[in-house]
């Protein structure tokens, strides 16, 4: 009998270790680990039977002594009992790629992780050549999970043959996007993951050195991917002499320091430097001219940790997935005021109306859904009448909003979406690096040109100006802070002109 | 993180000597060194800079650079308790500004402040990645989620009891 109890630090939030602890205090052993991604129902616990592991949630420590009486070790019914975890619609429905062990594991076990198929995406690469594992990744169709969806293998093709004694890897964690979680979840619910994808890619480049960049807003994501990379050396995963294949690779974890900007590529390898996270002029790229100026990998967790299942399974598996030029699966993060908020991997194509209304339950507060607002801050504000757009990346980009990396913050009809707007000039004006003028300036004027329509002053001028100050924003930043802060700005104008008067 | 009242100078220079000094062989350790010596102390005294800087063999003006463009960097000691409310996109759509309006007044303080007797320091992050559970906090390190104002009242009498 195994009971499982969530560590992630969502669950953790709505009280999973005081749940944990009450079941010990009954002589339970509790296994901590990932969270399902079903966070509505958190504290999820789990209980291994013979049929499958039968969950129940959301569970408050007080209907511990309930649930034991009622048969919770053996899986019986229950009122907070939802039957066996694989057969509940929300997981499914899934296809779990790089999810797959996220909640199933313990995430510090490397037994359970080679159990669960771990490694075999690394074995798989150590058995081809470098080039051989580039032109694999770029078969898949595998783009940036970051946001802006770039093709991973061509960004590896172009590290791998640049020359150099000294290349790295370098994964970018600072999830800083308000409704992205799925990065912080994969770190706390299956590191040794992103390890495996990072492994793989160093091989694949010629690479000695990876750097994990992780916020420090996530102190429990920070612990557990210090204990795993510690794990990994013991098992010989990490350090000079791989599986013992010959290949070298050192692995860090470097703690951020607060600043939404270092989020952005060039300004986070700043930060690894040890400097100000001032953003760089590109080019030079930094798969040539990167962390210390050398050639460098930098992508985010989720693409990292998408590569082991493509090297285990196949490009052409990965790419059988999808629509379009959007291949393999997306984790898509439902958040804010949702009913049932959490992960949700599926392949691209899914429609927005499918996450929110069917999967989501529509909002929390049960009033009808105002906005959506899809791929971060930088993203745009979609009306419920746009809910119809399927989820890939041209699609969206067509319908003037961005997919980025598949956060979705639904908002109620009590939001105020000129206060939304005026918050997105002011988060620019706050988290801008100061490099460049139109988002340094720029956003501080946003504010006030906002603050001036709402007031009633001049509107027709201001509206004017507002949608001038955007267009230099978009076409003068440097890097995506300035240029995209317009987005969220002007879709709320274009979709809710209401609110502005 | 230990208060460090009772260090001398010449200790605390000793202490910033042994932070860098493990960092040796580090690539580009400023970051790490700065978070290790907030750890320690609980924030990063000014006076610290002009010693720093020579232990790192980078001007004053530089380090003081890098110190005041992260907001993790305090330059004073935080209250006993530290408030971090999230009041980014997600926690907004289930009313993290009212929650931040209720801390403000319960507190009688503004966020940025700690209170006069020490005991809370209230400040604002954006993004805990708690986004499906909002509006969410954090309390001295610890995640918090679906909070609201009675929630909020009985975590700070919880986490400020004997302090």
């Amino acid at each position: 009998m195994t009971v499982y109890v969530p560590r992630d630090s969502a669950a953790v939030s709505v009280g999973a270790d005081l749940v944990a602890k009450t079941l010990e205090a009954h002589d339970i052993p509790v296994v901590r680990n990932g969270s399902r991604g079903m966070l509505w129902l958190e504290p999820f616990v789990e209980v291994a039977t013979r049929h499958g592991r039968v969950g129940y949630g959301p569970v408050a420590p007080e209907d511990v002594p309930g649930l034991l009486a009622a048969g919770l070790l053996e899986g019986r019914d229950h009122e907070l009992c939802h039957g066996p975890v694989e057969h509940m619609r929300w997981m499914r429905d899934q296809t779990r790629l790089c999810f797959a062990r996220v909640g199933v594991i313990d995430p510090l076990s490397t037994e359970d992780y080679e159990a669960h198929g771990g490694l075999e995406g690394l074995r798989a690469a150590l058995r081809k050549t470098p080039a051989e594992v580039v032109d694999e990744v770029t078969e898949s169709g595998l783009r940036g999970r970051g946001g802006a969806g770039f093709p991973a293998g061509i960004k590896w093709k172009t590290v791998g043959e640049t020359p150099g004694e000294l290349k790295f890897v370098c994964c970018n964690a600072d999830e800083g996007d308000s409704g992205t979680f799925a990065d912080r979840m994969l770190i706390e619910g299956d590191p040794f993951t992103l390890i495996e994808g990072m492994t793989i890619a160093a091989h694949a480049v010629g690479a000695t050195e990876g750097y994990i960049y992780l916020r420090s807003e996530y102190p429990d994501a920070i612990r557990v991917m210090r204990e795993a990379i510690r794990k990994a050396y013991a098992r010989n995963w990490l350090g000079a002499d791989i599986l013992g294949s010959g290949l070298r690779f050192d692995l860090f974890v470097r703690v951020g320091a607060g600043a939404y900007i270092c989020g952005e590529e060039t300004s986070m390898l700043e930060s690894l430097e040890g400097k100000r996270g001032m953003v760089r002029a590109k080019p030079p790229i930094p798969a040539i001219t990167g962390l210390f100026g050398k050639p460098t990998i930098v992508n985010n967790v989720l693409t990292l940790a998408s590569v082991p299942a493509i090297l285990a399974g196949g490009a052409a598996k990965y790419q059988s997935l999808g629509v379009e030029r959007s291949r393999g699966t997306q984790v898509f993060q439902l958040a804010g005021n949702i009913a049932r908020g959490g992960v949700f991997e599926t392949a691209f194509g899914v429609t927005l109306a499918d996450l929110v209304n069917d999967y989501g339950g529509g909002t929390r507060s049960g009033r009808p859904v105002k906005a959506v607002q899809v791929g971060g801050p930088l993203g745009a504000y979609l009306p419920a009448t746009r809910l119809d757009l399927p989820m890939d990346y041209e699609a969206f980009a067509a319908a003037g909003a961005m997919l980025g990396h598949g956060g979705i913050v639904v908002f109620d009809d009590t939001i105020d979406m000129a206060a939304m707007a005026r918050f997105a000039m002011e988060f620019c004006a706050e988290e801008s690096c100061g490099k460049c003028t139109p988002c340094r300036v720029g956003s501080v004027r946003g504010v006030e040109v906002i603050d001036r329509i709402v007031a009633g002053q001049d509107t027709d001028a201001n509206l004017a100006l507002l949608n001038d100050l955007c267009e230099l924003m978009t076409d003068g930043s440097l890097c995506a802070m300035g240029g995209l802060t317009p987005n969220p700005v002007r879709s709320a104008l274009l979709h809710f002109p209401e609110d502005f008067s | 993180m230990a208060s460090n009242g009772h260090l001398t100078p010449a200790d605390r220079a000793d202490r910033v000597r042994a932070i860098v000094a493990a960092h040796r062989e580090d690539r580009g350790a400023l970051m790490p060194i700065l978070h290790d010596i907030q750890d320690e102390f609980g924030h990063l005294d000014p006076d610290i800079v002009p010693m720093l800087a020579g232990e790192l063999n980078i001007s004053r003006a530089e380090l003081h650079g890098v110190i005041t463009f992260y907001t993790d960097f305090r330059a004073e000691p935080p209250g006993r308790t530290t408030l971090r409310l999230c009041r980014a996109e997600a926690c907004k759509s289930v009313g993290a500004e009212q929650l931040v309006a209720h801390a403000e007044q319960v507190l009688g303080i503004k966020t940025g402040q700690t209170t006069p007797d020490g005991s809370v320091t209230l400040g604002q992050v954006f993004c805990l990645g708690n986004c499906a559970l909002g509006p969410a906090a954090q309390v001295n390190g610890r995640l918090h989620g679906r909070l609201d104002p009675r929630r909020l009242d009985d975590l700070l009498a919880t986490e400020t009891a004997g302090s």
